[in-house]
């Protein structure tokens, strides 16, 4: 859409020198230019602030028209998913498909949101106490071995899935894990590269002093960590709780490979066999695509502050 | 009275003290590292010359698996190709309107909030419904798109059930999710200080000139973030092209990507020494482009050396 190549960058850092050299007489030179042209650049600035606006304003509707039709699709007959000429709003409105849905013999969606809730759940919990703990100490704590440790740590970050899930798989299942949950949730409360590379940059920034004063009043480190500094990091604990809960309610490919029985399935696997099976009842089957939305843009607008807190933080690790 | 305690006893004891405890807060750490990261990359290298299904024991097979996959196995080639263009299509173009809209939001005005909500909106949708989603709005005769298309005149492919429209539906699919990356690139964009910008607008330089030789290098470290991450995981897509067409890759294998073959090979045909050996391939092809991505980074991402 827009005419540019990402990779191409023309003597940049000889222009910035320049920039930075002239900086100086810049300032003298804006302050005369815009005493002598009040009206020019507001205008200007009015067309594409406008512009602008009507581009976004186009975006957002591509970017909501999935969202209105997975729900109005839901609220449809199963006839009238695909009726033509397309029907732009669900008439009749069809609420039953929810409560069918919810019920359904063989996919009985009210216990996949619950298999969810719990899966997410307890991932969620682990994930916070073993990454925290990890990270103050990487941060904050002298032992044998910490460097190599973390330079693993940073190096797995790069690790795609691909090269470790087979053994993974198999190692699960010679310890009798399949079929359950144990697979999916035990790993979580032994810790997660990514988060605690986050919760060390966290523990970095609070002030040592505090934990000193605790020292010279003799507190033991496991004091210290849990009264003083955890209570401290409470916006990284929830940064990585909503990530953690987000992403596990998003992961299929785990569930797909070690869940059998379909009463245990969360979610994302239960739509997925729906699918497989009851292809036809495109209605019910978008109300189980609302069930499984839903959760989550509940939790983002609960918690929006901690989302938008954590992909800035995404975007600075690289 | 514990001032009158010797303090250089008392600090190693302190230090010993402090070992023990980091030691205990990452040992659950160092005992995943090693048993989920390290031991399995090695014994999927092993695994890849054997021949395995499970019920019996890995039996050595020396290159066997390898001359399977560059002689004998004809999904290879679709798969591949499939990836390939998958990732050299989605990567550059998500890429390049993750950076448009985001520059598009980049600017100090009522309802910024909002817009940027709604962007990062779909990434909360679970793969396997949004795929779901996107099977019902690209449905080739009835589908609200086509219909669209229709009312401007415009023949509407069959998307998802023509293999030359099932990958770029699948692209579209992805560009669905890019506001994640859209916030990533605004908060590097809100890093740039404002000051160069005005500097290099006084200095005469136009629009274009600003983005190229100001904004660009100040952000090139997030373009090279985004760009790997994106790599990374585009190599790897699966999810959406299982639910669009299935372990076979339907229409005619052209959404088959190596992820799903390999999942096929592993969990349908329990060939689990092939699919270590197509797993280990694919890592070291993502090794290798995420190490030329990297390398040539050294050209193109302006780093700060003060």
């Amino acid at each position: 859409m827009l005419g540019f190549s990402l990779i191409k960058i023309d003597n940049r850092a000889t222009s910035l020198d320049e920039i930075m050299a002239t900086e100086q007489t810049s300032v003298k030179q804006i302050t005369t230019e815009l005493r002598s042209t009040p009206n020019r650049p507001s205008i200007r600035k009015r067309i594409t602030s406008v512009l602008r606006h009507v581009v976004l304003i186009s975006a957002v509707l591509i970017f909501l028209l999935p969202f209105y039709w997975m729900v109005i699709s839901s609220l449809k007959e199963n006839t009238m998913v695909f009726s033509n000429p397309v029907q732009w709003y669900p008439d009749p409105i069809r609420w039953r498909n929810f409560i069918e849905a919810l019920d359904y013999p063989g996919f009985p969606f009210l216990k996949f949101l619950w298999n969810s809730t719990y899966y997410a759940g307890f991932v969620t919990i682990g994930t916070v106490i073993s990454c925290s703990m990890a990270g103050y100490a990487f941060a904050r704590l002298r032992y044998p071995g910490k460097n190599l440790f973390f330079s693993l740590t940073v190096a797995s970050l790069m690790i795609p899935g691909i090269i470790t899930f087979i053994p993974v798989f198999l190692f699960f299942k010679n310890l009798g894990w399949l079929g359950t949950y144990l697979p999916l949730i035990v790993p979580a409360f032994f810790g997660n590269a990514f988060f605690i590379f986050m919760m060390r940059q966290f523990f970095f920034g609070l002030p040592e002093e505090l934990a000193d004063a605790a020292r010279v009043d003799g507190a033991g480190e496991i004091a210290i960590f849990f009264r003083i500094m955890l209570p401290l990091v409470k916006p990284a604990l929830l940064v990585t709780a909503v990530f953690t809960f987000l992403w596990t309610w998003h992961e299929f490919f785990g569930p797909l490979i070690y869940l059998s029985n379909q009463d245990q399935y969360p979610l994302s696997l239960g739509l997925y066999a729906f699918r497989g099976r009851r292809i036809t009842e495109w209605g019910l089957m978008m109300a189980g695509a609302v069930l499984t939305t839903l959760p989550l843009v509940i939790l983002f607008f609960i918690a929006q502050r901690y989302f938008l807190e954590g992909i800035k933080l995404s975007g600075l690790k690289g | 009275m514990a001032s009158i305690r010797n303090p250089w006893s008392n600090l190693s004891r302190r230090r010993r003290h402090e070992a023990w405890v980091g030691l205990l807060f990452t040992l659950p750490w160092i005992i995943s590292l090693f048993a989920l990261t390290i031991y399995p990359i090695l014994d999927t290298i092993y695994l890849s010359f054997t021949d395995y299904s499970i019920l019996e024991a890995p039996k050595w097979v020396g290159l066997s698996n390898y001359q399977e996959i560059f002689l004998k196995d004809a999904s290879i080639q679709p798969a591949v190709y499939n990836s390939l263009y998958y990732a050299l299509l989605s990567v550059p173009i998500g890429l390049v309107l993750s950076l448009g809209l985001a520059l598009l939001l980049n600017m100090r005005a009522a309802g910024i909030g909002v817009y940027r909500t709604i962007f990062y909106l779909p990434s909360l949708v679970p793969p396997v419904a949004a795929t779901i989603t996107f099977l019902v709005l690209f449905e080739p005769r009835a589908g609200v798109i086509n219909s669209i298309l229709k009312f401007f005149g415009l023949p509407g492919p069959a998307w998802f059930s023509d293999p030359a429209w099932s990958k770029p539906g699948m692209i579209i699919l992805s560009l669905w999710g890019l506001g994640y990356m859209t916030l990533i690139f605004l908060a590097g964009l809100q890093d740039v200080p404002r000051s160069l910008l005005e500097a290099a607008e006084i200095d005469g330089a136009n629009v274009w000139q600003r983005f190229w030789h100001v904004t660009i290098p100040m952000i090139s470290n997030v373009i090279l973030f985004n760009l790997v991450m994106n790599v990374i995981w585009s190599f790897q897509v699966f999810t959406q092209a299982l639910v669009i067409g299935g372990t076979n890759g339907t229409p005619l294998e052209s959404t088959l990507m190596v992820m799903v073959l390999i999942y096929r090979n592993a969990f349908r045909y329990f060939k689990m020494g092939y699919a270590s050996a197509l797993a280990f391939l694919t890592f070291i092809v993502i090794m290798i482009v995420t190490v030329i991505i990297f390398r040539t980074s050294d050209a193109w991402v302006f780093t700060d050396k003060d």
